[in-house]
């Protein structure tokens, strides 16, 4: 067992559309019945405007809690993840203090069963405090009901650790999700190292930091034969590191966030503190290689990397901005208009690296839409218009890339774990 | 993605250089010159901003900067106030919007910032009516410097179309360079940056200036800038060179290295016998004092620029208040007629 929700009602009721389901080859107009929060009956129907597709699945939101409370909550970003379409979701150690322990992790358990509105997987951390020192105690973590393990926020900068890390792990058959990142070349960086930050004057960030470190974490994986989660990979470099593995038979999955996929870092030219992040929005070449990754599949994953900041933390210069923004709630419209719309990326691919490609990675249920199957579902309303506002966001943070911009494609309900969590 | 956010912020500030076109450039320029004059006469100061409000709000220590831009508004009968973070609200932890809200309850005309990080005035401009000028943002843009520099160079050499500008240093570090290679492929000059590798950044030919890592190619250039070498880059953990001493042999201006007609230009403050020999800095080829006495003549042109001279920009901007239909003050209309 490694997601926990709030215990409830299972909920009964009828959904119609388009059926689309890539990973189990389902493209027809049905109706689907759940009756207590299982699929009872699957019939043909009439077409309309909606898509009904197996709900999605997050492998990286930061919750926040405990510590920052008023950034995001178990509660609040469930509830962010259900306008999103998601039916599971999974949580970053990196909070304060540290998920680290069974009994930070034990409390989260806790807090999640009282008050989440979607199932939520918890990664612990790699190192106890993130200090890349010293292991935390992985097979009572993962008997308190720990997803997978991660330093996530900062890379684990030993590779002696590291090391340690994949030979450990391995007795309680969790992966390890890894943030790859060399610090001594990522230093001082605020902005990608090329043409945008050589004219803004900000710190450079090179493709190079991110690369070495993918490159050493695969290395030593390999060796240990261990496997591992790339996480939201930004560089060409790391692609082509990340081919060459799979090539080679390594047990290595990555995934990519929905702005690194949209934007480059000529958007960094606004000084806009929401288009700040780690790692840095790269150039228009990344940007096509991690499109292609996704296309072909090597990357598996589409991960928010959902980083609630407080207002009065991101209402700063842009080189005083923490880095990160929020996408639980404008993943799918923001990959649809940008993407999906403009032949960049077929619908079933996306609904595939938001839902199945995830589940597989971490070793969770995948979402089906067969009779027998708890319903996990996604409508999406594919004409539907609207505004990203401060004001729309169930999130208690609004930091986010899209604010202003008139997208393409709209959740219209979720059904998570047999229980209807969003209704537009 | 333009399309998702406008990439230039409206020109009703001089947040950049990247905010002018070269006609803007020219007609500052133009107003400097016929501005000089006034400085010339026994009483100095003209009503043309009578009535206006300036506020220099500084973040980083700043001699000449500050003195300029204070001097160029009491010059044009601005009243003016200057804030610096010691000894304000600042020390008391007040956040910059806080500061920029404050000030703008007092309704000022202009907001001059000078700020340690990069997007500072951006973040001030977001949050008042206030034209805001940029007086130096971390590594990122000091626009109304390259302004001085190009009046100086025009004022010197009699052009700045051709011109063959070398600009030596750390030009990673350096806002001054940055907002000097555009001003400089505005009016049609060259810029080639000279320095170690390790102080050009990945990147900067897309500003369309060449870059040599070799001091020899400075031989051609009409004007050698030299930028200042900042002893923190020494640092333990930011050591770009290995030492001072072996930058100075290596890229230091020393008279030996100046061509006879060649003229020497710095931002200042000057680190004598580092980047720049003394002997080259007090001979005839500087213009550093030139530099200085441009700074505010020009800021006085950009102060009137923004609040007199350019009509076409007026409710180009997102936050039009009242402040755009006020009665100009009935002084200056055009530079020109000042001379």
């Amino acid at each position: 067992m490694t997601l926990f929700c709030a215990n409830g009602r299972s909920d009964s009721l009828v959904v119609e559309g388009r059926v689309l389901s890539p990973a189990q080859d389902i493209d027809e107009t049905l109706r689907i019945t759940v009756t207590d929060g299982v699929i009872s009956t699957i019939e043909p129907a009439s077409a309309n405007e909606l898509v009904v597709a197996p709900a999605f699945i997050d492998p990286h939101v930061h919750l926040r809690t405990p510590g920052r409370e008023d950034e995001e909550t178990p509660r609040s970003g469930t509830e962010a993840a259900a306008a999103g379409g998601y039916c599971a979701i999974l949580a970053m150690p990196n909070t304060d203090p540290v998920v680290d322990s069974a009994a930070v992790l034990g409390a989260l358990v806790e807090r999640a069963r009282e008050e989440a509105a979607v199932p939520i997987g918890f990664m612990a951390a790699i190192s106890k405090g993130l200090r890349g020192e010293e292991l935390t105690e992985m097979v009572e973590l993962a008997a308190t009901g720990a997803a997978a393990f991660t330093d996530d926020g900062r890379p684990v900068e030993s590779a002696g650790l590291m090391r340690r890390a994949l030979q450990y792990s391995g007795l309680s058959k969790l992966p390890l999700a890894l943030h790859c990142e060399e610090p001594t070349l990522s230093r001082g960086g605020h902005a990608h190292e090329g043409a945008v930050s050589a004219e803004l004057g900000l710190g450079a960030y090179p493709s190079t930091a991110e690369s070495v470190m993918v490159e050493r974490d695969l290395a030593l994986a390999g060796a240990e034969d261990r496997q591992i989660h790339l996480m939201h990979l930004s560089a060409r470099e790391s692609v082509a590191a990340l081919d060459l593995a799979l090539s080679r038979g390594f047990s290595v999955s990555a995934e990519v966030t929905p702005h690194h996929l949209v934007l480059t870092d000529e958007a960094v030219r606004s000084l806009d503190p929401n288009v700040k992040m780690n790692p840095p929005l790269r150039s228009e070449d990344d940007r096509s290689a991690l499109r292609d990754a996704l296309r072909r599949g090597a990357i598996s994953c589409i991960a928010t990397d959902h980083a609630p900041h407080a207002r009065q933390e991101k209402d700063v210069p842009f080189e005083e901005a923490p880095f990160g923004v929020i996408g639980l709630e404008t993943a799918f419209a923001a990959l649809y208009t940008h993407l999906v719309v403009p032949g960049e990326l077929s619908l079933e691919t996306l609904l595939e690296r938001m839902s199945a490609g995830p589940a597989r990675v971490f070793g969770l249920d995948e979402p089906r839409i067969a009779v027998g199957a708890r319903a996990n579902l996604a409508v999406l309303d594919l004409d539907a218009k609207w505004t990203v506002t401060e004001e729309g966001f169930r999130s208690l943070s609004a930091n986010s890339w899209l604010l202003g911009e008139t997208l393409r494609g709209r959740v219209v309900k979720t059904v998570a774990d047999g229980r209807l969590v969003y209704q537009a | 993605m333009s399309e998702l956010r406008p990439p230039v912020p409206p020109r009703r500030h001089l947040l950049s250089i990247r905010d002018l076109e070269r006609d803007d450039v020219e007609r500052i320029l133009d107003t400097a010159q016929a501005l000089s004059a006034s400085l010339d006469r026994e009483v100095k100061k003209l009503p043309t901003l009578r009535g206006r409000t300036v506020v220099n709000l500084f973040y980083e220590s700043s001699t000449r900067t500050l003195a300029s831009f204070e001097l160029a508004a009491k010059r044009l009968s601005a009243d003016t106030m200057s804030l610096r973070s010691a000894g304000s609200s600042v020390d008391k932890g007040e956040s910059l919007k806080d500061t920029a809200l404050t000030l703008a309850a007092y309704d000022p005309d202009v907001i001059v910032v000078r700020h340690p990080s990069i997007g500072a005035p951006q973040l001030v401009a977001r949050n008042t009516e206030a034209h805001i000028v940029n007086a130096g943002d971390g590594k990122h843009q000091h626009p109304t410097q390259a302004l001085l520099d190009l009046h100086t160079m025009r004022e010197a050499l009699g052009r700045l179309e051709g011109l063959q500008v070398a600009i030596v240093g750390d030009v990673l570090h350096s806002r001054v360079a940055r907002s000097l290679i555009q001003a400089l492929g505005l009016v049609g000059a060259q810029a080639l940056l000279v320095g170690p590798p390790t102080l050009l950044p990945r990147g900067v030919e897309a500003l369309g200036c060449a870059v040599s890592t070799d001091i020899g190619s400075i031989c051609d250039a009409d004007v050698v800038y030299v930028l200042r070498m900042q002893a923190e880059r020494m640092a333990a953990g930011e050591a770009f060179v290995p030492s001072l001493r072996e930058y100075t042999a290596l890229y230091g201006i020393g008279p030996d290295r100046v061509r006879p007609g060649q003229v020497v230009m710095h931002p200042g403050p000057m680190n004598r016998g580092i980047e720049i020999d003394p002997r080259v800095a007090d001979s005839g080829a500087a213009l550093v004092t030139d530099q200085v006495r441009a700074g505010l003549v020009v800021r006085m042109a950009v102060l009137y620029d923004l609040l007199v001279a350019q009509p076409a920009v007026r409710g180009s901007g997102p936050v039009e208040g009242a402040r755009e239909n006020r009665d100009a003050p009935p002084v200056l209309t055009t530079a020109p007629e000042m001379a």
